[in-house]
């Protein structure tokens, strides 16, 4: 029996690995709000350093807030809530999940006590000292999700495992200075502005390379829901930083038009990555084109070592 | 931890074996399937004699139009999964003496599909909570008990064998029978199989096996029989669970070159704190201007 001349590439279309079963507004909200407040708590420790107290009540409150939002949204997403501290059994560098437990473990409680000697005045050094933890573990609350998501066998997450913690780093420097920038006045927000345009940036300029890295796996950025959302995340993100970077410094409502749109771009970027995960896992053309081709290389290279 | 059963085996398997690298002391040999699907006939007693067993719940009693596949994916309550294939070939010889043309032959692949119980095991190295371990047969078991539906796991898994049940939010896969193991007993599917296109045994023999296998049908003239999974310098560590496949494995709905995602992870934790430093460092250098522009 001879084979058959052409292939399909697929069994009857189905996906090859099972997509994930995280809730887009649980996991990817946590993607967004995660970023959100490893930077504000950056900025807020900043701002306790450098005299910008307004600055330090607003990030900071904005950390605790949003830290929160993301603890309840990560339980709610687990298939058995009560089980949450099944987490704490086990510690593995092997598993990112891991790691961003303990991360939080140690993170939410200092950025809460952080902002709670802020507002009562309470053990204002502790506070403080609490902060600048905060601040430090921040930074990998930012960037440890862009390893949570590429640690998988998602294709358009996997491929773009370089680009991602820097992407993910951008886009919350660029939520964080946002929302400062929204929210605290302007004798004080130069800092944010400065974090807010480098943050968009820097995230614009990682979108970029990794959509280069992905090869055929980037059309799931480009088109779909994914697509229309990375769109818009790049227009705000573009928009807010000229705004922000150009008018921010002077008129309070160019701060707050800029500061929102760059609050909306991170967010929209989180859900839009989010999103081209999605449809690269179920769309089995991702998982099998790109390792046919590593899989032909391979062979045409062992080939040519054995011709030499 | 300790295991039962020693013997000169135990002595042969130790280095490189994943029970043993798992802390397992004289662990038994590792134990796998090598399932032959070139002698499937897709009666699919595999998936019956599994759900059985382990009480998997019904999953949809769906017509799928997809031949005699109406069970379509491995996932939390499919453990088993027979995939049907129909193929438009050329005629074997005796089609063409009773005037049949050369394109108008038909084949039909089955293949049994179950976890591939990896050497190097993703969906064990991504679980948060320990559910998921490694067995002293080597092979890899979700621990129903324990496992919280974090669903890491899932996506991690390069192929798509481990899924939630949405009725106890827990993740399920193939146990490989580890309480049949514990016993001496081979597992449901192996057991139920009639044609032994499902084996079960320690896996250096199943290799061996395979081998023997695939230079028969060569010779047979099925030029297209190779083994998948049964490679220790694959990107998966070998599989503890291979298959002999008559075409591409994508056409069986099996990724064709399957790289476990925890091989990449050094690289990512070094971007990662990389990018958090220069985060730290950038957000430092924000602070040092003014507030006006």
């Amino acid at each position: 029996m001879k084979r058959p001349q052409e292939y399909p590439s697929s069994y009857y279309g189905r996906p090859i690995i099972n997509a994930p079963t995280w809730k887009e507004l649980d996991v990817a909200g946590y993607l967004f709000l995660g970023g959100l407040a490893g930077a504000s708590s950056i900025l807020a420790a900043g701002a306790s350093v450098t005299g910008r107290p307004a600055v330090e009540r607003r990030s900071g409150a904005c950390a605790t807030t949003a830290i929160t939002l993301s603890l309840v949204a990560l339980v709610h997403d687990l298939g058995r809530p009560k089980r949450f501290l099944h987490m704490l059994r086990v510690a593995k560098p092997s598993s990112p999940m891991s790691v961003g437990v303990w991360l939080l473990s140690a993170y939410a409680p200092l950025a809460i006590a952080a902002t709670a000697s802020d507002v009562t005045g309470v053990a204002r050094p502790l506070g403080r000292a609490s902060g600048l933890g905060a601040a430090g573990l921040g930074a990998g609350v930012c960037t440890y999700t862009a390893a949570l998501i590429a640690n998988t066998a998602v294709p358009a997450w996997h491929d773009g495992h370089r680009e991602l913690p820097f992407l993910f780093a951008g886009s919350a420097a660029s939520a964080a200075g946002g929302f400062a920038l929204m929210t605290a006045p302007l004798a004080q927000t130069g800092p944010a502005r400065r974090l807010a345009v480098a943050g968009a940036v820097a995230e614009l300029a990682s979108e970029r390379l990794m959509e280069r890295r992905l090869g055929m796996v980037a059309e799931t950025l480009h088109t779909g829901k994914a697509g229309r959302r990375l769109k818009a995340a790049k227009a705000l993100a573009a928009g807010g930083a000229i705004v922000a970077g150009t008018l921010g410094g002077r008129s309070r409502t160019a701060a707050v038009v800029g500061g929102a749109a760059l609050v909306a771009g991170s967010a929209l970027t989180r859900f839009g990555i989010f999103a081209a995960g999605m449809t690269s896992a179920e769309d089995p053309r991702y998982t099998v084109e790109p390792q046919r081709a590593r899989k032909a290389a391979r062979e045409a290279a062992t080939a040519g070592v054995r011709a030499d | 931890m300790s295991a039962s059963g020693e013997g000169i085996l135990n002595v042969m398997m130790r280095g490189g074996d994943p029970a043993t690298e798992a802390g397992w002391e004289d662990a038994p040999p590792r134990m796998g399937f090598f399932t032959d699907t070139s002698i499937c006939i897709g009666c699919k007693a595999c998936e019956v004699a599994c759900k059985e067993w382990n009480e998997v719940p019904e999953d949809g009693l769906d017509w799928l139009g997809s031949s005699h596949d109406n069970t379509r994916h491995l996932g939390a309550d499919t453990w088993r999964h027979v995939a049907f294939v129909e193929q438009r070939v050329a005629a074997p010889r005796e089609d063409e003496q009773i005037g049949r043309g050369a394109d108008e032959g038909f084949r039909w692949l089955m293949a049994s599909d179950v976890c591939k119980h990896c050497t190097h095991a993703a969906c064990l190295d991504v679980c948060p909570t320990g559910a998921i371990f490694r067995t002293e047969f080597g092979t890899v078991v979700v621990q129903d008990d324990i496992c919280n539906g974090c669903g890491y796991c899932v996506p991690a898994c390069p192929y798509g064998v481990l899924d939630k049940r949405e009725s106890d939010g827990g993740i399920h896969k193939c146990t490989l029978c580890y309480d049949r193991l514990g016993a001496g007993q081979e597992p449901a599917c192996a057991k139920a199989c009639p044609t032994e296109s499902i084996q079960f045994g320690p896996l250096e023999e199943l290799r061996e096996r395979a081998a023997g296998r695939v230079e028969l049908l060569h010779e047979a003239g099925v030029t297209e029989a190779r083994l998948y999974g049964e490679d220790p310098a694959d990107g998966v560590g070998g599989d503890g669970a291979f298959f002999l496949l008559l075409d591409e494995p994508e056409v069986y709905g099996m990724p064709p070159d399957p790289v476990v995602t925890t091989r990449d992870l050094p690289a990512m934790w070094n971007r990662v704190a990389v990018a958090a430093g220069a985060l730290l460092v950038g957000a430092a250098l924000c602070f040092g201007g003014g507030d006006r522009s």
